[in-house]
């Protein structure tokens, strides 16, 4: 009994050992920003002089704030790429998912916009909506439309940035539903067919069935990015764009705390975003059973 | 009586299943290929762009294999910044990272899955907490903290927070571990072996391929970074690739050198790509079940 515990007390000094640094890490990186954050947001900070307690003034301030509104309707709006991305992405599996000719180098030609940076793909499509030679616009001419200055209209530049979000993503989220298709058992399917089920009915009561918990996941997964863009947006439009009809709100974040020095504001705001990315995690955790921590 | 009639149907039909099969199947592949020079194309668009000459660039309409093919931007990029250093700079950060970070992860993922110890579960579930919080809550105040100790302008920011693990490598290891039996480690044990001996003696070789495509990805997760490095890195010298090119952007859009960016984001999305086309395979499937397991 005795030797047990102490070879039991062994192995627990080595898992300590073993944890350390990332509980280390924990601690360091993103416990005391986080606290420090939260009291942040409660201040005058801007990283010099003193902090002052100013309670809820930031929220208060931030609720009036024009630019927030604006920054935030961005952002949301650029989000409308979701469901887009989601649709086409499946649609580009189930046809991947056919087992036809080629199907290995398609995977990878989707995939390659995922891995390639975002600030050389942001460049190159910036220069693709030139307004006069980009090449979204002489694609366009083909088909007898005249594009517009894409990033300098109020009306175009969201839905360019949707655009090019959904170009970059897609092979992602195609990949996920390759592999949710791929584990779907096929008796299901013959057995729908013999019930005379048609292709449509099999997709509408098995397939999208099958793979509801990976679209959750998707949805979750990109609302949680989607909420936090920034690079494209610093690269493409690096004001903002026209009236500022592109910041997102990690740009303004950005632009307080590192432009105006307004670090208790923007801790306020990015207090938030947080928030709000916390409660989109926690549906997810709550609705999806699959995911459970149990160890042992 | 249905059931017969069904099975009937069934069996008269294969032939022209299968003609029908191969219709839609050539369907599919033209909806796929007309699919796939979209997600080509801006690319193709890049490269070519970067071997036109600046005036080639405006020609209308456009030209997609320049008449005069020059890789003389290839050459030139070099001097126009900081490119070398850049890319010096993205190699150091990347690679001092996800070296120690994927030693440091492997480690707690093993100590996680296979070792006994108080609150295991608690730890692990603080841990994981912290992946919801995002990173614009903590930038502020980690360059703060950073800049208190005289960290900014220099890579130790992107650095040494990374050294001490990444969270995601760890569940992944973690849950890779699992189908490792405890038997191995009790023999092990039982042979005398030290649990350091145990981790690289067994763990580790068992668990390389894991490790390897957590790695790769890790890798061009750093590597294509840009708003840690946009917060810290002011100095040209000091700047990692993203940022160097997005500083190419902006000096040489007002010169409309568009060959000349289009070159050096070439240069910087290059080494990943090929990176992806070796161990596509790897990535691939490592990315297919972190969705399956989400």
């Amino acid at each position: 009994m005795k030797a047990t515990s102490k070879l039991y007390r062994t192995e627990q000094r080595y898992a300590y050992l073993f944890i350390a640094a990332p509980v280390l890490g924990f601690l360091i990186f993103a416990m005391v920003p986080l606290i420090y954050s939260m009291y942040g947001a409660f201040t005058n900070w801007n990283g010099l002089g003193q902090m002052e307690f100013i309670g809820f003034e930031n929220f208060i301030n931030l609720f009036k704030d024009e630019y927030f509104y604006k920054s935030m309707y961005n952002t949301f709006f650029m989000m409308l790429g979701i469901p887009i991305g989601i649709v086409l992405a499946l649609l580009l599996a189930l046809a991947l998912n056919r087992g036809i000719f080629g199907t290995n180098t398609f995977r990878v030609l989707y995939y390659i916009p995922v891995i390639s940076s975002i600030a050389a793909v942001s460049i190159l499509w910036q220069w693709a909506y030139n307004g006069d030679y980009g090449l979204v616009n002489q694609f366009l001419d083909l088909i007898g439309i005249e594009g517009p200055n894409w990033l300098q209209n109020t009306a175009t530049v969201k839905p360019a940035l949707i655009i090019m979000a959904v170009w970059k993503g897609l092979g992602y989220t195609m990949l996920l539903y390759l592999a949710a298709l791929q584990s779907v058992p096929k008796t299901f399917y013959e057995a729908a067919k013999l019930d005379g089920a048609n292709a449509f009915q099999a997709f509408w009561h098995i397939t999208l069935p099958m793979v509801k918990p990976v679209t959750f996941f998707i949805i979750v997964t990109n609302i949680i990015g989607g909420a936090q863009i920034f690079t494209e947006i610093n690269v493409m439009t690096p004001t903002g764009g026209p009236e500022y009809s592109s910041a997102s709100v990690v740009f303004y974040i950005w632009q307080k705390a590192f432009g105006n020095f307004q670090l208790g504001y923007a801790s306020a705001m990015a207090l938030v975003l947080g928030l709000f990315i916390f409660i989109i995690t926690l549906i997810q955790f709550k609705m999806n059973e699959k995911s459970s921590f149990d160890l042992d | 009586m249905e059931v017969a009639v069904v099975k009937k149907e069934v069996k008269a039909e294969p032939m022209s299943e299968k003609k029908k099969d191969r219709i839609t199947n050539i369907f599919v592949f033209a909806f796929l290929s007309f699919g796939a020079i979209f997600m080509v194309a801006p690319l193709l668009w890049m490269f070519s762009t970067s071997l036109k000459s600046k005036e080639d660039v405006f020609a209308l309409p456009p030209v997609w294999i320049p008449k005069d093919i020059s890789f003389s931007k290839y050459l030139e990029i070099w001097d126009m910044g900081p490119l070398l250093s850049g890319i010096g700079n993205s190699l150091i950060v990347a690679l001092s990272v996800t070296i120690i970070g994927t030693l440091t992860s492997s480690l707690a993922a093993f100590a996680f899955a296979k070792l006994k110890f108080n609150g295991k579960n608690k730890i692990f579930i603080m841990l994981f907490a912290s992946v919801m919080i995002p990173y614009p809550v903590l930038m502020i105040p980690q360059f703060i903290m950073f800049s208190s100790i005289g960290w900014v302008d220099s890579l130790l920011p992107l650095i040494v927070p990374g050294l001490f693990g990444n969270l995601f490598m760890i569940f992944f290891l973690r849950q890779y571990l699992n189908s490792v039996p405890n038997s191995i480690i009790e023999a092990a044990k039982i042979d005398g072996c030290s649990y350091f001996q145990i981790f690289y003696k067994i763990i580790f070789p068992l668990i390389k391929p894991a490790v390897a495509a957590q790695l790769i990805l890790w890798f061009m997760g750093i590597w294509n970074d840009y708003l840690g490095p946009i917060l810290y890195l002011n100095s040209p010298e000091k700047q990692t690739l993203q940022l160097v090119i997005a500083n190419f952007n902006a000096s040489y859009a007002i010169q409309s050198d568009y060959p000349l960016i289009m070159a050096a984001s070439v240069v910087a999305l290059l080494p990943m790509l090929i990176v992806f086309i070796i161990f596509q395979k790897q990535i691939i499937e490592s990315i297919a079940i972190s969705g399956v397991k989400g």
